[in-house]
């Protein structure tokens, strides 16, 4: 039977997402992360760790680890390539939309959930960075 | 068998009864609904239902003294009778309306669970329970000191009976069971839980959301003492569903929801309580959503449980032998011979999620995720299952177009045949 992908050319699994979600950028943990965000979306479950060392108010390195469809794996691989060498400042002036031109895919609102929890968790972290001495950023439910 | 062979099952003439499965989605494919477990598609003559409360005889019940109101009541108590006798339940004051399932256990966990247990008590629960039928006893056992006790599964997601002695006792007060896992399909041995847990002096609460849609339900055969479900997944509207309880039970309890119609007498610093069921209906009853549930339940007498049942499991058996072939699925739960028409599944290297969103692009309506039942995940060290869910109104050809979706979901993941 004939995969019916004809549809699918300019479809959210294309190659960009795929290659991400195959070969991850920086997927692991850091031996020494300045500080580190989880959370999960509580829908499908899907499960997303950030790590940053940041030096001087620069992201040094960026490392993600989770569970999750392809989507928010591959976003969340997106956005370490992305933030590695940026400050503090230029994260907190990333917008939702900046995460979603960097999937360059269509995303339907339910999937767009899928899309921003990488982005959602940075951005906790990044708050709770420049708004010291700040609350915990370990949400205690976000092993789960 | 041979009664269901002697009458052919009409599929086409059934769906035709259905006019939202007749659509064509994006792409000019048909749609393939098999997510009838989350909700299921209304036959006309429940639209017609609503439609005919709403334009000829809206009124509030049990209150106006003019035609409409007298209709509507009327209309109100006869679908309550059917319930009853769908049921098989003694009387139909033993039908109580709520929102739902959610509410119909809630029910029982505030007038009942929180009135008579004390600390020390058991709640038998176990791990396929979905959240509605396991977080209400969560909060009675914290309110009144009780204990949960889990029943352990089998390696395959059944209850293992042969565990039962150690874990009822004249300790335990309650066993919250589900009559069909609305994950692994499961369906459970009601009766027989329903006779050891009064051996010990429990009492048994049914979580009959899922079952009710695929099988006769004999509330007295069966002997359960409460069982809850839900309208809309028997092909009723959303917003109603129904608590059984036995009458003694009823009028045991405590109310749950306080307001209007649930009362004798209201004095400045006291009130006392209407008989059951009104005791548990307070507050304006969803009677257009209980009037067309009684057509709905008279759609699924008419068609016959027997008749349901075999063409649920032909489809069933059919969907399990399609989607075994694939390379990388794997199916949870028991063999057919133990489960009603739901598969859960995953497939190697796509998430259900992605496997969902890919098989939508083809007309296929599965449910992904944790579907409410996180402990049961974590046993199965998942975040996430599809499941497509069957209904009379499916054909073998859905079936087919399932299979060949999830294959076309592979090759979109560069997984090989």
């Amino acid at each position: 039977v004939k995969p019916a992908v004809s549809d699918r050319l300019a479809d959210i699994y294309d190659e960009h997402v795929l290659d991400h979600f195959e070969s991850p950028y920086h997927k692991g943990r850091l031996a020494c992360a300045s500080c580190e965000h989880s959370d999960r979306n509580p829908i499908c479950g899907d499960q997303i760790t950030v790590q940053l060392q940041i030096n001087d108010g620069k992201v040094a390195e960026a490392y993600f680890d989770g569970k999750g469809c392809a989507i928010s794996q591959a976003a969340a691989s997106m956005l370490c390539e992305h933030v590695e060498g940026k400050t503090l400042d230029q994260l907190q002036q990333m917008a939702a939309k900046d995460m979603l031109e960097l999937l360059q895919v269509p995303l339907t609102p339910s999937r767009q959930k899928c899309g921003l929890l990488a982005w959602k968790v940075l951005k906790t972290l990044v708050y709770a960075q420049t708004h010291p001495p700040g609350p915990s950023t370990t949400d205690p439910g976000a092993g789960r | 068998m041979t009664a269901v062979a002697a009458t052919a099952w009409d599929v086409a003439r059934i769906r035709d009864d259905f006019p939202i499965l007749l659509q064509r989605l994006a792409g000019d494919r048909p749609l393939v609904y098999l997510d009838t477990a989350a909700t299921a598609q209304k036959p006309q003559v429940v639209v017609d239902k609503v439609v005919e409360a709403l334009t000829l005889y809206n009124s509030n019940v049990h209150r106006g003294i003019h035609q409409l109101g007298d209709r509507m009541t009327t209309e109100l108590e006869a679908a309550r009778e059917t319930i009853q006798r769908f049921l098989n339940a003694a009387e139909p004051d033993e039908v109580v309306f709520t929102s739902g399932t959610t509410m119909a256990l809630n029910l029982v966990a505030h007038g009942w669970a929180r009135k008579f247990l004390k600390p020390g008590d058991e709640i038998l629960v176990n791990e396929m329970e979905h959240h509605a039928n396991l977080v209400p006893w969560q909060l009675a056992a914290q309110a009144t000191g009780a204990v949960l006790q889990y029943l352990p599964l089998t390696a395959d997601g059944r209850l293992d009976l042969s565990q039962l002695d150690q874990h009822l006792s004249d300790r335990t007060k309650l066993v919250a069971v589900t009559g069909m896992s609305n994950v692994l399909g499961t369906i459970n041995s009601i009766g027989e839980l329903a006779r050891r847990a009064h051996s010990v002096g429990a009492k048994i609460v049914v979580d009959a959301a899922q079952s009710v849609p695929h099988q006769a339900t004999d509330v007295r055969a069966l002997d359960v003492d409460f069982l809850a479900f839900s309208g809309h997944k028997l092909y009723g509207p959303t917003g109603v569903g129904v608590l059984y309880a036995r009458r003694e039970l009823l009028e045991a309890m405590d109310p749950f929801l306080a307001g209007g119609h649930m009362i004798r007498e209201v004095f400045h610093d006291h009130s006392t309580w209407a008989d059951p069921p009104a005791k548990f209906e307070a507050g304006t009853a969803p009677f257009v959503e209980a009037v067309a549930l009684g057509a709905a339940v008279e759609y699924v007498t008419t068609l016959g449980f027997d008749r349901i049942h075999a063409q649920e499991q032909a489809l069933l058996e059919h969907a399990n032998r399609l989607l075994s072939a694939i390379p990388g699925v794997t199916i949870y739960g028991p063999g057919i011979e133990h489960k009603g028409a739901i598969i859960s599944f995953t497939v190697d290297g796509v998430h259900p999620h992605d496997l969902a969103d890919l098989l939508d692009r083809e007309g296929v309506a599965i449910r992904a995720g944790h579907h409410c039942t996180m402990p049961l995940h974590d046993r199965l060290q998942l975040a996430a299952t599809a499941r497509a869910s069957l209904a009379f109104y499916n054909t073998h050809e859905e079936v087919e177009t399932l299979a060949v979706a999830i294959r076309n979901a592979r090759r979109v993941f560069r997984l090989p045949d």
